[in-house]
């Protein structure tokens, strides 16, 4: 399977470097993946002529508006469910939806503590509100739940949650004030270095994995730009960017 | 489709949450209505100004600048703190406030509206007639102005059932104390549940048809003005 | 009780108001008025408009504030350095220039709404007199809007007399009506005046409602008194400034002495002569009336005439002379007993009479007006 993403994306990539013109994409993007995707796509049009138009949001209004038509070129979801779906719609090419990203998440206090005392704080729940993207329909909501059913702090904490409508909103939360603690993604915490409170990093075996996943959009079949950029996630500097923004990289390309 | 234990927990908090908002709304907005309409002093001008702001300030302006200032290290935040009533975000109490903020000025403008077409001249009758300040409040005031009172009531109402930014960004979607009928339908978006949301919304267009239907026909049987909520 | 006579003399207002206005439109008015009436009959507030009148009432009122102020009222103090009654604690009775019931109650609920806020309970006579008086009845179960101008005023006022005030305050109540219903509402304030012995101010300027109505004038010009006096003093003043050339002519308040049923002809006195009238309506002996004579229904004679049609001869005292200049007449002011009366002679005549002041005359009346 990922040799054959790889070939098609290579054939296509091939094609492009001939006819040697500019192409742009417009990408939908999860919004925790807004810093990370900036980087690389700065990066890649340093090294090609393609352009990229980049909307952040969050993925159940962009998987709504592609529904309905928006002319979008790549989608990249925050988890795996939202681009199977687009491709069992027939919006997408369905041989091109790859796992670009796995997030990492963190708890995030707004007070200054050690990794091992937010761990204490979580489970013996000295804390007032625990922030959560909403595990209704956030991976990194569903994600906190598994961390705390791990724990066995499921159904205790739940008079302390606070949700927030995607991990951006969390963060948020956490920030003002008004929650103690917060599940959060890596990359949000990473790239806050001034950040007065402390973060700790969850064991990823805590959790599933939080699997981000891309696909390309019927539009854009033939569109040199999105297969450049897939390359390039794929590629050495893609991957290097990727890992200092808080995320893992795949394992194994596509699913 | 009918409606999950969830849905009816909605609209359930979100009809508290708006009759409460509209009740402690006519109390507050009708002194500063009164102050707006009679006032000739310099301060009117911005306070009208500041009353009006929530008209064109977007919801999540406001909502952020709430979650921060009634956060624990706002000034709100602490002022609850030191009340001993904790801090307001994701809250019932802090959802009342906040939408009494997003709602003001759609209480306070018809109130003062109709305060200012009444005019001095009923008042002053009703002083040579021998009512005090309260019974002129209560036997001119109140019944003269009363198209202005209606309105109010009805927009302060409907428009605390349709927020949605503010309680975004403040309320945190807890059940039964701040998830209100338009979180829950943009939960069931985000989900993907588009049938819940769709029955849902379809019960939030119907009921926003009917409010302002009623308000225009009140509004036509008493005047044929049509609707002036602004000025 | 026994009245002390510290009370009696106390049956006075007693008022002075300064303030300045400043309009962005009409610039800045000023109002210094200061003066004293006794608290019974009606005083006329009279000026042109601008002149400050309704202003000066609406002081009186408690309406407006104004500073400094002194306003008593048969010896209690309603405004001062340190005390403002409010408008609500005075008891007073106001009616507005333009009739100003309450749109949402109807005509009962009008009156009801000061039967309920007044001083006194309210006794069936007084009710019904003041229904009677004004004529309201039939309209009692109506609404507001069902009225006409003239009908809302008697409301306006019957209400304002519900509330038993002990003085009554009126500005121009007649001014926002057309003719017709002026002439339709006159006879109620007459029979207001004659059947309530409440003082009452009234704001006017109309020369025609002052004779009817007022016993006393305060004249108003650019917010200052210029006059003040008795309306028949005041009229007799040649240089009272309200009066046209036809309209000069002094007014007389009367007593009726005996009524003649045969010639239908009354005899009436006043301070300085008798006079027979055509009588005009049912006028009773020992009431009062009072009468217009312009200037122009006054001729004079040198010698008392016998063989005249002319009912009313009256020996007088010419005061003054006064040349009316671009018309060839002169005005006499002549006086008999206490009272001034001005007439209107030809200066021809006044040449041929060789008259001058001191000099002893007689003057016949041509006619008078019953005007009240």
């Amino acid at each position: 399977m990922k040799l054959y993403s790889i070939l098609f994306a290579s054939i296509l990539g091939i094609f492009v470097s001939f006819t040697t013109l500019a192409e742009s994409a417009h990408l939908a993007v999860a919004a925790n993946f807004r810093q990370c995707m900036l980087a690389l796509v700065t990066e890649l049009e340093k090294e090609s002529n393609h352009r990229y138009v980049l909307s952040f949001g969050s993925s159940g209004k962009f998987y709504g508006q592609i529904l309905h038509g928006a002319p979008f070129d790549m989608f990249f979801s925050a988890d795996v469910a939202k681009p199977i779906a687009v491709s069992e719609a027939g919006l997408g090419v369905s041989k091109s939806r790859f796992t670009y990203a796995i997030g990492r998440l963190a708890l995030l206090s707004s007070a200054k503590k050690s990794a091992l005392a937010l761990e204490q704080t979580l489970i013996t729940g000295a804390f007032n509100k625990v922030s959560i993207a909403n595990p209704k329909f956030a991976p990194y909501g569903i994600a906190s739940l598994e961390v705390l059913d791990h724990l066995k702090r499921l159904e205790e904490s739940k008079s302390k949650w606070v949700l927030g409508e995607n991990i951006a909103q969390a963060y948020q939360f956490v920030d003002s004030g008004n929650a103690d603690l917060g599940f959060v993604a890596l990359s949000q915490v990473m790239l806050e270095q001034k950040y007065a409170g402390s973060f700790w990093l969850i064991p990823d075996s805590w959790h599933l994995p939080i699997q981000q996943q891309a696909i390309i959009l019927n539009k854009a079949k033939n569109n040199p730009a999105a297969l450049a950029l897939i390359n390039f996630i794929h590629s050495n500097k893609g991957k290097n960017i990727l890992t200092s923004y808080g995320y893992l990289i795949a394992e194994n390309n596509s699913v | 489709m009918s409606l999950s234990p969830d849905d009816l927990d909605a609209i359930w908090l979100t009809l508290r949450l708006a009759t409460t908002v509209t009740l402690l709304l006519l109390i507050l907005a009708t002194p500063i209505a009164w102050w707006l309409a009679k006032t000739d002093s310099w301060l009117k001008v911005p306070i009208g100004a500041l009353v009006a702001l929530p008209l064109v300030l977007p919801p999540t302006v406001l909502g952020f600048y709430l979650l921060v200032l009634m956060g624990p290290n706002g000034s709100i935040g602490e002022f609850t703190k030191a009340l001993g009533l904790g801090t307001l975000p994701f809250t019932f109490s802090g959802l009342v406030i906040a939408s009494m903020i997003y709602s003001l000025p759609f209480v306070v403008q018809p109130i003062q509206n109709a305060i200012q077409s009444i005019g001095d001249r009923p008042i002053e009758v009703a002083a040579t007639l021998g009512a005090g300040p309260v019974d002129r409040f209560f036997s001119v005031v109140l019944p003269l102005a009363k198209p202005g009172f209606v309105t109010a009531t009805i927009l302060g109402f409907a428009h605390t059932v349709g927020e949605f930014g503010i309680v975004l960004m403040i309320g945190g979607s807890i059940p039964k104390e701040t998830r209100v009928v338009s979180i829950q339908i943009y939960d069931h978006v985000e989900a993907l549940q588009y049938g819940n949301a769709h029955f849902l919304a379809a019960i939030m267009l119907g009921f926003s048809f009917i409010v302002l239907l009623g308000l225009y026909g009140f509004q036509r049987k008493r005047s044929g003005e049509g609707l002036h909520y602004g000025r | 009780m026994v009245d002390e006579p510290s009370d009696i003399e106390q049956q006075i207002i007693n008022a002075r108001f300064q303030l300045m206005l400043t309009n962005k439109i009409n610039g800045s008015f000023a109002l210094d008025v200061e003066f004293s009436v006794p608290s019974e009959g009606v005083t006329a507030i009279f000026g042109e408009s601008g002149s400050g009148k309704t202003t000066l009432l609406r002081c009186i009122a408690g309406l407006q504030k104004s500073n400094p102020a002194f306003l008593s009222f048969n010896g209690e103090v309603w405004q001062d350095r340190a005390i403002f009654k409010a408008t609500h604690r005075r008891s007073i009775g106001y009616v507005f220039q333009e009739p100003s019931l309450f749109e949402h109650l109807t005509v009962m609920g009008n009156l009801s709404y000061a039967i309920k806020r007044a001083s006194n309970k309210l006794n069936n006579t007084f009710y019904s007199q003041v229904i009677d008086v004004m004529g309201i009845n039939d309209l009692l179960g109506q609404g507001t809007n069902q009225l006409s101008g003239g009908e809302k005023q008697r409301v306006a006022i019957a209400r304002a007399l519900l509330l038993q005030p002990k003085l009554l305050l009126m500005d121009e109540p007649l001014a926002s009506l057309d003719v017709k219903r002026k002439l339709e509402i006159l006879p109620y304030l007459e029979k207001l005046r004659a059947s309530f012995g409440i003082p009452v101010f009234y704001v006017t300027h109309s020369v025609d409602e002052i004779m009817r109505l007022a016993d006393r004038v305060i004249i108003l010009e650019a917010g200052k008194l210029v006059n003040q006096g008795n309306v028949s003093e005041l009229f007799s003043n040649i240089n009272f400034p309200v009066q046209s050339r036809d309209d000069i002519g002094i007014v007389l308040d009367c007593n009726i002495l005996e009524v003649d049923e045969q010639w239908q002809l009354m005899k009436v006195a006043f301070n300085g002569g008798q006079l027979w009238l055509p009588k005009r309506r049912d006028e009773l002996s020992n009431s009062q009336c009072r009468l217009r004579i312009l200037a122009s229904d006054i001729s004079v004679t040198l010698e008392a005439q016998r063989d005249t049609s002319i009912l009313n001869q009256l020996p007088a005292e010419v005061i003054e002379t006064v040349p009316e200049e671009t018309w060839a007449t002169t005005l006499l002011k002549v006086k008999t007993g206490d009272t001034i009366l001005l007439a209107r002679i030809t200066n021809k005549s006044l040449s041929q009479l060789a008259l001058s002041s001191g000099k002893k005359v007689w003057i016949q009346v041509k006619s008078a007006a019953i005007i009240r």
